[in-house]
């Protein structure tokens, strides 16, 4: 247990956790801006599946990782495009269309596994690339610094410098202040002669590519090839995290690492011995513990108010 | 009565206008109304007589089946709030249209956001804001976040907001009847400021004295038809009043004397301080007895709320007692308060009154679907409470479909006469109203006015009666307190000696009667 301890203060540990913590990243700051328009998308399992396989697929055929990109967006963009018009348009329940979406997305994944590599566990037979690493110059010198900060997939770096794109997207944009304003009020925004429906649809699509990127870091950065459910619950825990974080860009961001590091801790008590069922269990303990105390601390305030 | 196509002055005339709603409820049949530049044209009528409806057609909210809207002379096709705007035409909604956690200059360039590259300019925004407060001398702060601005505040930020969009005809539903006075004071004088400077204003209202206190010319309108326009100088009151209703407005209740018997709701003491640390109720004490109406005066804001919501149960109070029939109330739930046949009309009547949602008899049976007959067995008595509903329906003349009808499917008027419907029809030995006909149409209110005095003969129903209205408290009280920060500063035991006057220096605190005229409400000790 002390190496357990020593091993998680040490450079590498700080380095996995940024890791670990890229995917939710995407997707907590895609939960983030479909919460400010008010909708709840709990398909973001589904969109950041589909975008992970349309990722890998899409760089193994065409060879480049631009077209792994755009097929992962593609596909993350089509099913919270059809997600988007079911709540807004057909006024289905966000609950059930997200549950549907995030079936399709599990099964509908396999299926094309199967059918492309007649493997229904991974896409490791395609031959898909991966987005490269960045070593930031002169910091990477730094002694312990550099192995946090640099050396990191490019697409981590995307998913930090996320966090104050969708800060200012959504503060200083005229854009960002009417989905603010549809999703606190959307009868006044109307009356304005803002369209609730398209500006909630715009926020969704800007939250699908978020979530898509998530999913295309799983399976062109995090691992080098596709396998089935490799999302593992990281689409809910992303919405938690914004829950958590209170809507604000940056505190989502701290609740992020929290749980990178669970995740991390997770992974480091494999090796040493530890149950691996307590692994796959950090994350999701740290959000329920988190989503409690968040929540009595609310409360208490609420009450003393 | 002017004809009405060859007005040189006419700014806006809207022909022919019929409007039906999907139910089949004709809110507009066949109106003509014009407006002339630089006027405020009162826009009159009951509840339901179709003023709003007109409004939204004019603001491209509703599209009418029939009928034309000219515009200076030209017929405008109006689909949406934003060619209105284009137009200049700008409506103030009842219910404000802001978004709450934003701040005034946000709200106010909301959908016309100044850009500096892509980025949104707030500061430009606030500059704005500042600059279009001062041309019309309107003073706000443009950096203050909505939901910490009074009512009054909002209301002015939403004048505003229209004037920035360049709107050159205001429409104003309702707008007083979220007002205090003297809000409603500041707010005229604005209206007459804005209407010198050539911008012409459409005033919504049932308030016969605002409306001759601040109108030009009114239309009045009844079942969604045009009774007829005037100028203000040539109708009186009386005049508005029976063109609303078709009839006389008698407020002059028939009610004999007053024979208290004994006390049934006796407070000692009470205290209670809100959220925000102010000392709502400050030592009340007082009794009610069988058979009174009891009127609680009082400028909003001055303890009446929270003495009402105590005595229902909504709140706990730091100290002192009530008593209902004896029994203290101090650990009984709110139904434990309703089973010692106490009926309770809360001022906000769709969070507290009735679930929107649900139908007429649902509603009626909220309060007694525990009680047998209304329930067997665990299973609800359909036919029993159907047949009672319909009765209901019938005695307190409720326009709608039938008891299936859903609470969100009637107007006002009709929603109250629900919620009255069920409390007054349990017989009960004590009641606490709170504004119990604010904002629903006359004939409503005066069918409400004359079951509680009903309830007061017939059954010796002992009547707590909280309302803003002086004249309803005038002519239904049997006594009247007055409370002002939260004390009793007055005891009337007799209505018929005191007027408006005498209870406004009360109620506004210049002056106070001495503790003994004070204690004479206590009537036991």
């Amino acid at each position: 247990m002390s190496d357990l301890l020593s091993m998680v203060f040490t450079a590498d540990f700080l380095g996995s956790v940024i890791r670990m913590s890229t995917p939710i990243l995407f997707v907590a700051l895609a939960a983030l801006v479909g919460s400010k328009a008010d909708v709840l998308c709990i398909a973001y399992e589904g969109i950041m599946l589909f975008a992970a396989f349309g990722g890998v697929v899409g760089s193994a055929y065409t060879g480049t990782v631009t077209g792994g990109l755009l097929l992962g967006l593609l596909l993350g963009m089509i099913l919270i495009g059809i997600f988007a018009y079911f709540v807004l348009y057909l006024h289905t329940r966000p609950l059930l269309i997200g549950l549907a979406l995030n079936i399709l997305g599990s099964a509908g994944t396999v299926f094309g596994l199967y059918m492309l590599t007649g493997s229904k566990a991974n896409s490791t037979k395609l031959g898909s690339l991966t987005f490269p690493e960045l070593h930031i110059p002169l910091i990477e010198d730094i002694p312990v610094l550099g192995t946090v900060l640099s050396g990191h997939n490019i697409l981590t770096y995307v998913a930090f410098l996320s966090i104050f794109i969708v800060h200012v997207f959504i503060y200083r944009t005229g854009l960002g202040l009417r989905i603010r304003a549809v999703g606190e009020s959307p009868k006044a925004a109307a009356s304005l002669g803002i369209d609730v429906n398209r500006t909630k649809f715009i926020a969704l699509l800007i939250s699908g590519v978020l979530a898509s990127m998530g999913g295309i870091f799983l399976s062109m950065a995090y691992l080098p090839y596709f396998t089935r459910d490799m999302t593992a619950g990281r689409g809910f825990i992303g919405i938690a995290a914004e829950s958590l974080g209170g809507g604000k860009p940056l505190l989502t961001g701290i609740w992020i690492l929290i749980f990178g590091a669970a995740d991390a801790i997770g992974n480091l008590a494999q090796s040493f011995r530890l149950p691996s069922q307590f692994a796959q269990m950090a994350p999701y303990l740290t959000t329920l513990i988190g989503l409690v105390l968040i929540n009595v601390f609310r409360e208490k305030k609420k009450v003393n108010r | 009565m002017k004809a009405l196509n060859h007005d040189s002055d006419t700014v806006l005339e809207m022909r022919n206008i019929t409007k039906i709603y999907s139910n089949g409820f004709v809110a507009n049949n066949d109106i003509t109304f014009s407006v002339r530049r630089g006027e405020i044209h009162g826009l009159m009528g009951e509840n339901g007589a179709g003023k709003t409806t007109l409004m939204k057609v004019l603001f491209g909210l509703e599209k009418p089946e029939k009928g034309q809207i000219i515009l200076n002379g030209q017929e405008v096709h109006i689909d949406n709030p934003l060619q209105a705007l284009e137009y200049g035409i700008g409506m103030v909604h009842q219910h404000f249209m802001l978004v709450g956690s934003l701040t005034v200059a946000e709200n106010m360039v909301l959908g016309l956001e100044p850009k500096n590259g892509l980025l949104f300019d707030y500061k430009r925004a606030v500059r704005e804001t500042e600059e279009i407060s001062r041309r019309f001398n309107l003073p706000i702060d443009a950096n203050a976040i909505v939901n910490d601005i009074s009512v009054g505040m909002k209301q002015r930020l939403e004048i505003l907001k229209i004037l920035y969009r360049g709107a050159k005809i205001l429409l104003l539903d309702e707008p007083t009847a979220v007002l205090t006075p003297q809000e409603t004071t500041e707010l005229f004088k604005q209206l007459k400021h804005l209407r010198d400077q050539g911008y012409t204003i459409v005033f919504i209202s049932h308030k016969l004295g605002e409306v001759k206190e601040l109108c030009d010319r009114i239309t009045v309108l009844r079942r969604g038809e045009v009774v007829g326009t005037a100028d203000i100088d040539d109708v009186t009151e009386l005049d508005i009043s029976r063109m609303m209703v078709g009839k006389d407005v008698d407020l002059n209740i028939e009610k004999e004397e007053a024979k208290p018997g004994k006390t049934i709701l006796r407070v000692r003491n009470l205290n209670y301080t809100n959220l925000f640390g102010k000392k709502a109720l400050n030592n009340l004490s007082f009794d009610l007895r069988q058979g009174e109406i009891l009127g609680v005066a009082g400028v909003e804001g001055n303890g009446q709320t929270e003495l009402s919501e105590i005595l229902s149960g909504l709140l706990v109070p730091d100290s002192g007692e009530v008593r209902i029939k004896g029994e203290p109330i101090n650990n009984m739930s709110i139904r434990d308060i309703r089973l010692t046949n106490t009926s309770l009309i809360h001022e906000d009547r769709m969070i507290y009154g009735a679930s929107a949602d649900q139908t007429i008899v649902e509603n009626i049976i909220a309060d007694r679907y525990f009680q047998k007959g209304y329930n067997s067995k665990g299973f609800l008595n359909k036919k029993y409470n159907y047949d009672n509903t319909r009765e209901l329906i019938k005695e307190y003349q409720i326009a709608c479909d039938g008891p299936e009808a859903r609470i969100s499917t009637l107007s006002g008027g009709n929603i109250q006469k629900v919620v009255a419907a069920r409390e007054f029809s349990s017989q009960p030995e004590l009641l606490i109203v709170s504004q119990p006909t604010r904002g629903i149409d006359v004939g409503a209110a005066e069918l409400i006015r004359q079951k509680m005095i009903s309830l007061r003969d017939r059954h010796r129903t002992a009547i707590l009666l909280f309302s803003a209205d002086l004249t309803e408290l005038l002519t239904m009280s049997d006594g009247i307190i007055v409370l002002y920060n939260g004390e009793i500063v007055a005891y009337f035991p007799d209505v018929k000696r005191i007027n408006e006057e005498i209870l406004g220096k009360y109620m506004l605190g210049l002056e106070k009667q001495s503790p003994e005229e004070i204690g004479g409400v206590v009537h036991e000790n």
